[in-house]
């Protein structure tokens, strides 16, 4: 904090006109569970059009900075900007992936009608379900590759799909920026591709991806920016320039077991 | 008598009361859903025992303001204020404490019908002369209902429907995932509240029909009921709704034509009867199905892997797989295969080979999902997909010698 203090005001300005621009920008973000902070003032500021990967080791803090500054859980302080204003007027622009783990999956629903609770925002209470919509949704679905599964119960599912039926929603939200909790957690190889080869095609179509991971060996292959977490922020920004020996070192701090420092490195050199 | 309640053939006021009742159980079925939806079903419990109370001191305060102690609006009024306090009891217990949500309702639950019952005795001390008639309240009573009360009863039931009704997305979303829906910028704490204060809503308007004690029932039954019957949440709601508006018609009416019957018991158990019916016979989630089920899939799997076997060569020493054979015309009793069980376990075989190729490759991922060992490959892919599939097949007669 003292070398803010230390900077231009033009570094400042700089700071600022980031923060307007950026997707999702954090300030102050601090979340206590009792009287342990998980998160401690932690600012974010996300890059547009990057895919970002938020990394840290278990209970860092990692979900609980996309869930506080969702509103999801009532931060003690801090705020959050969606390009430039307070969230509340820009629901219409995020799309969340919570943790599959999350929700009960022997609810009484259908995979299509997961995917149509994406339309909810824009249908309103009491609009009528039409046959676009329905369109819309079995569109969303084959882009992960899941239409032929629209009328299955949802608990029927493998963890994998139903991981791709919770991408489908969030697609049917037609996001500008896209906010998910662990999406790798738990799923097969070919779900895995085809979940990053979505994300890749939304950042390529000028979306903006944050992503809770945790396979710091997929990091580099996967993402373009890292957050580094351990309840303060660490590093953040271009894999480049954040993710390096030194702020893993700092994030997981002895934690990271010989191999596992042996993989980041190769992972690090094919940068 | 029966035929004559069914058929709303008891008058002008019966037929009131068996139709309010109907409106009653629906909405209560489809409020229950959702209350059930969310897990939270005991909470209904707790909101129809903080009922009482209420009722006891709206019946004082009437009284010793010189009206009339039975005024129905007055003491649904009082029972919905002490209903909405012992719901922020509870929600107060669970959010600010370390106690759990089922310890909070014990507590509120239990703390709120004792002062109720001391409050009740009190009345019935006090008024030896008159006849309060506030026990009708614990078991529910049509007997000696007035027009204007079952008209009140039927507006609010069928208001509160309504409301369930409106809101029944955001009901929804918060009940399957409440996270994405705070996401979307839904207030999950305030949809939570309106659920229960619709639930709050139909335990008030049916405390005179039905009674305190069992107004759990018609929330809970019916949509637990409908769940046998679909996996759609739209369908639940309706099917719900037809439950609960069914028994508490068949209630009533029974209750209007045999009047020593209490109305809310008789009502609670033809929705169990419903229930019942629904926990055996239902498709695809009732009992007997899942056994017979059972049953057919243990058959196919030890046909199957007699087949399997019979193709390899292999020895069968399963009696139940022998039998199944036998009884097939499959093999011989010394587990010998017969022509037509060579043929069939030459076609088992190639099934099984062609799935193992199928589940190799990843671009036929939503055709391997259907793999369970019994259903035929061709009955999944096209014929084209076969072919594609045959040309990778193992072709015994190449293989050359070394």
């Amino acid at each position: 904090m003292g070398l803010e203090l230390a900077v231009s005001d033009g570094q400042a300005m700089d700071d600022h006109a980031a923060r307007m621009q950026s997707p999702l920008a954090i300030r102050g973000m601090t979340v206590s569970y009792g009287q342990k902070p998980a998160i401690f003032s932690v600012d974010m500021t996300v890059a547009p059009g990057a895919m970002t990967a938020i990394i840290g080791p278990n209970g860092a803090g990692k979900s609980t900075l996309l869930k506080a500054a969702l509103g999801i859980i009532a931060p003690l302080a801090g705020q959050t900007l969606v390009f430039g204003q307070p969230i509340r007027r820009q629901r219409h622009k995020i799309a969340y992936v919570p943790q599959r783990a999350s929700v009960d999956w022997d609810f009484p629903t259908r995979v299509l009608d997961v995917v149509m609770m994406g339309l909810f925002p824009q249908l309103g209470l009491l609009r009528r379900v039409r046959a676009p919509h329905r369109a819309k949704a079995l569109a969303c679905l084959a882009r992960v590759g899941m239409e032929s599964f629209a009328s299955r119960q949802i608990g029927q599912l493998s963890g994998g799909q139903q991981q791709r039926v919770f991408l489908a929603r969030a697609l049917a939200q037609e996001a500008q920026l896209y906010l998910l909790d662990e999406p790798f957690a738990g799923v097969d190889a070919a779900t895995e591709k085809a979940i990053i080869n979505v994300l890749k095609s939304l950042r390529d179509a000028g979306k903006t991806v944050v992503a809770v991971h945790h396979d710091l060996s997929t990091v580099s292959e996967y993402f373009d920016h890292v957050f580094m977490i351990n309840t303060r922020k660490i590093a953040e920004g271009p894999l480049a320039e954040a993710f390096t020996e030194r702020t893993l070192q700092e994030t997981y701090g002895g934690r990271l077991a010989g191999a596992q420092m042996d993989q980041i490195g190769r992972a690090l050199a094919a940068r | 008598m029966i035929r004559d309640a069914l058929l709303f053939q008891l008058g002008y006021n019966a037929t009131l009361v068996t139709l309010g009742a109907m409106l009653l159980g629906m909405a209560a079925g489809v409020g229950g859903t959702f209350l059930f939806l969310r897990k939270r079903a005991l909470v209904s419990d707790a909101i129809s025992h903080a009922t009482l109370p209420g009722v006891g001191l709206a019946f004082m305060v009437m009284v010793a303001f010189g009206g009339d102690g039975r005024n129905l609006i007055g003491l649904l009024g009082g029972a919905a204020v002490s209903a909405a306090l012992g719901l922020l009891g509870v929600a107060w217990l669970a959010s600010r404490t370390r106690l759990a949500e089922d310890a909070a309702i014990g507590a509120v639950l239990s703390v709120f019908f004792g002062f109720g019952v001391v409050l009740l005795t009190m009345i019935q001390t006090m008024s030896a002369g008159q006849q309060a008639g506030l026990e009708g309240f614990l078991l529910g009573s049509t007997a000696g209902m007035l027009r204007s009360d079952a008209m009140i009863i039927a507006g609010a039931a069928a208001l509160t429907l309504g409301l369930v009704l409106a809101l029944r997305r955001p009901l929804t979303l918060a009940a399957f995932d409440p996270g994405f829906a705070a996401s979307t910028g839904l207030n999950v704490a305030r949809t939570d509240l309106a659920m229960m204060g619709l639930v709050l809503a139909v335990t008030v308007v049916g405390l005179k029909i039905v009674g305190l004690i069992l107004i759990v029932a018609l929330l809970i039954i019916p949509p637990v009921t409908a769940r046998f019957w679909t996996e759609r949440t739209d369908h639940v709601v309706v099917l719900s709704g037809v439950f609960g508006g069914g028994a508490a018609y068949l209630g009533a009416a029974f209750s209007a034509a045999l009047p020593d019957l209490p109305t809310g018991p008789i009502i609670v158990l033809v929705g169990f009867a419903i229930f019942a019916v629904s926990l055996l016979l239902a498709p695809q989630r009732g009992v007997l199905s899942a056994v017979l089920r059972h049953r057919m899939f243990q058959r196919r799997v030890h046909l199957r892997q007699g087949l399997l076997a019979l193709a390899q060569g292999q020895p069968i020493y399963e009696p139940l797989t022998l039998r199944l054979l036998r009884r097939e015309g499959l093999a011989l009793p010394d587990g010998v295969a017969t022509p037509a069980g060579r043929a069939r376990a030459g076609k088992a075989l190639l099934d099984e080979t062609r799935w193992q190729l199928v589940r190799q490759d990843p671009s036929f991922e939503a055709a391997a999902a259907h793999y369970d060992g019994l259903t035929p490959i061709e009955t999944v892919l096209t014929v084209d997909q076969l072919d594609e599939i045959d040309q990778r097949l193992p072709q015994p007669h190449e293989v050359s010698r070394p």
